[in-house]
């Protein structure tokens, strides 16, 4: 602790010979089993990339019980400070909770933009801290622009089918998300950050935990599947499903689904691919009548070829994959199995 | 149990997009419009928990004329009655705009549960509801997917989604507001006597004079954020796409899969 001592004074003393007009950017990490969550590197590296293209400085901010280590590790980033509310009663998430504590000290230090990880914790309280203390209200973002002189922020709508770009207008506090794979954990700079304590007042749940449990009971493990045929709602059915189903047996893949066949019951919950299904990696990905929102992409983008078929040519799916075909897969799927049992004759 | 159902009418997501002229948006017209997918998921709780406690489903929807459409379709399915706010000073609000313009109406009459969906297809904030909550006062829970009452109706226990193939079963007092997130149940389906009912049951309209709101703000003007412009993605290298037929482009890649990918 001594050597954070000393780096404070650093920090302090050229504060003082700063514009005081600085930026100041607050970045709150989100951890998980005493470990920084992959999404609050990405965000770290996001808050130093904004600090230095607004001139300002970017300062983390730490909520929890017991934070010593999880304090150090965030020191080791090159941030202005690592500030820390460690209180018994955050010991567990609940919006309550971190509302409470942030929103004081929000208002006291009057950051210019706050920066959440776009994680399900993150969306579930930050929209209510931006308007407990009035501030600006910025979801998902994917990346920013000052080439014009203006600070404008994209963001994905119409499910990915498009990217707005957005100017946050007014004056005071902005809280804003980053997506997943925005920026590269990577890219974060480490350094050394002096870790100071951050004034909370009292803290409130509101909410009360009863526990967790598994969603599906992961009968079937598709993160080791070397080949996957993922069906979309382009898929228009369960009793649609037939040819798909004889293509992935000649081509020995798993079948993978996205969230509406899923919710509409085409297929058991232990196959949906994304954020709120599983990652999968496999050689070759099928997707086929997927669209290709953000949440199903996070899930699949870590395979290695990819194959669109989607009868839309402006489907975002066609962004990530590698090879395409525009056309309506009750037409291809059949075609392609024929083409492959071609081959094996 | 009174409860509330916000619902959002949003372009169909099997719809082809074109921008519109000022490229600030998309181009409405033509364009078919279809109740938010998580709201329908929401609208199906609803009814459900009126049926089991007799009680009455209030819908709630801000926006343009065509929204008496996605009002009449949730009528059909069972809702009781219907509010439509609807004033030019509503339109383009995000999230804190428009959930202070459905506060103001909701607030009009005393709810013990507010159901909203978890993220709208089109704007894609999934932050309206908890800013509503955070305009009651009251607790709020994103991405739900389950509700079930509890002491005779003074709480709900309900089962959030988290990442990576959990749920977190939480338990809240009411009122609360309730973000439904799809798949929680089966929606069902308007029923012919429900379509004939609907056109008897009321709607309300509302503007922003009815309210007390200072158009200031509300919508645009009382936003924070701004949409400068919209435009399809750009991909970083972008797929190879593969012309021709059917067969002629299922045979073409069953070769690069196998030539340049090897992949098979
Ligand atoms: C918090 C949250 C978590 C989520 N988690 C997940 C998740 O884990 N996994 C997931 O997948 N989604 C998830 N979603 C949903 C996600 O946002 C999208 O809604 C979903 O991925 C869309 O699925 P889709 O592409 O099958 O359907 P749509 O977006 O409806 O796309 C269907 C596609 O099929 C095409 N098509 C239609 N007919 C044909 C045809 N005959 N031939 C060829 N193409 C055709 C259309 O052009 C369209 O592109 C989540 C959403 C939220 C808010
Ligand atoms: N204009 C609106 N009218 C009624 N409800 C809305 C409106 N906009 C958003 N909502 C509700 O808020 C939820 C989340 O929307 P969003 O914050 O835009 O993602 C939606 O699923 C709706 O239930």
């Amino acid at each position: 602790m001594s050597q954070d001592v000393v780096f404070q004074d650093v920090v302090s003393q050229d504060l003082m010979s700063q514009d005081v007009m600085s930026k100041k950017i607050w970045i709150v990490l989100q951890h998980r089993e005493g470990r920084l969550h992959r999404m609050s590197r990405e965000a770290i590296a996001a808050g130093q990339r904004l600090a230095a293209a607004l001139s300002g400085q970017a300062e983390a901010v730490l909520l929890g019980a017991g934070m010593e280590s999880l304090a150090a590790e965030a020191s080791g980033y090159a941030l202005a400070a690592v500030r820390v509310i460690d209180d018994a009663k955050l010991a567990s998430y609940t919006p309550g909770g971190y509302v409470s504590a942030l929103a004081p000290a929000l208002r006291a230090a009057a950051p210019d933009f706050v920066i959440f990880p776009h994680t399900y914790q993150s969306i579930d309280y930050f929209p209510r801290l931006a308007q407990e203390v009035d501030a600006g209200l910025l979801p998902e973002i994917t990346g920013f622009d000052d080439a014009t002189g203006e600070l404008l922020f994209s963001r994905p709508v119409m499910g990915g089918k498009l990217v707005a770009q957005v100017r946050v207008k007014g004056e005071g506090t902005t809280l804003l998300s980053v997506q997943s794979g925005a920026f590269s954990a990577d890219a974060a700079e480490t350094g050394q950050a002096p870790v100071e304590a951050l004034a909370s007042e009292e803290i409130t749940s509101d909410r009360e935990i009863l526990g967790v449990e598994e969603v599906g009971g992961d009968q079937i493990d598709l993160t080791k599947a070397e080949v996957i045929v993922a069906l979309g709602r382009g898929v228009g059915g369960a009793d649609k499903l037939g040819p798909s189903e004889e293509l992935a047996k000649l081509l020995g893949a798993e079948l993978g689904a996205s969230r509406p066949v899923i919710d509409s019951g085409w297929l058991p919950r232990d196959r949906q691919i994304g954020s709120s299904g599983q990652t999968v990696a496999p050689k070759l990905y099928l997707a086929l009548g997927i669209s290709g929102a953000i949440q199903h992409l996070v899930g699949m983008k870590g395979s290695s070829t990819v194959v669109a078929v989607n009868k839309d040519p402006g489907a975002p799916i066609f962004t990530v994959a590698d090879y395409g075909i525009v056309g309506d897969l009750h037409e291809v799927v059949p075609a392609l199995t024929a083409a492959l049992e071609e081959l094996s004759d | 149990m009174r409860i509330a159902v916000c619902i959002k009418q949003v372009p169909d997501t099997e719809a082809r997009l074109r921008l519109r002229q000022d490229g600030r948006w998309v181009d409405e017209e033509d364009l078919p419009f279809v109740i938010n997918e998580s709201d329908e998921y929401a609208l199906e709780e609803a009814l459900t928990l009126a049926e089991k406690t007799e009680g009455e489903v209030v819908v709630f929807s801000l926006g343009p004329a065509r929204v008496k459409e996605a009002l009449r379709k949730a009528l059909a399915l069972g809702a009781h009655r219907a509010v439509h706010l609807r004033d030019e000073a509503f339109d383009g609000g995000d999230a804190l705009a428009t959930a202070r313009a459905l506060h103001a109406a909701l607030s009009r009459e005393s709810f013990d549960l507010i159901l909203t969906g978890s993220q709208s297809d089109d704007s894609g904030y999934g932050a309206t509801g908890s800013v509503l909550a955070g305009f009651f006062g009251w607790p709020h829970a994103w991405l739900v997917m389950g509700i079930d009452l509890e002491d005779g109706g003074g709480s709900l226990r309900v089962v959030r989604e988290m990442e990576s193939g959990m749920n977190e079963i939480v338990r809240i007092a009411l009122p609360a507001v309730m973000e439904v997130q799809a798949g929680i149940n089966h929606p069902r389906y308007a029923s012919l006597k429900g379509i004939m009912q609907a056109k008897r049951k009321p709607q309300e309209v509302l503007a922003a004079a009815d309210l007390s709101l200072d158009p200031a703000a509300v919508g645009a003007a009382g936003s924070r954020l701004e949409v400068v412009s919209v435009a399809f993605p750009q991909s970083g290298d972008g797929a190879q796409m593969i012309e021709g037929d059917a067969s002629t482009a299922a045979k073409t890649l069953v070769e690069k899969l196998r030539k340049e990918a090897r992949v098979l």
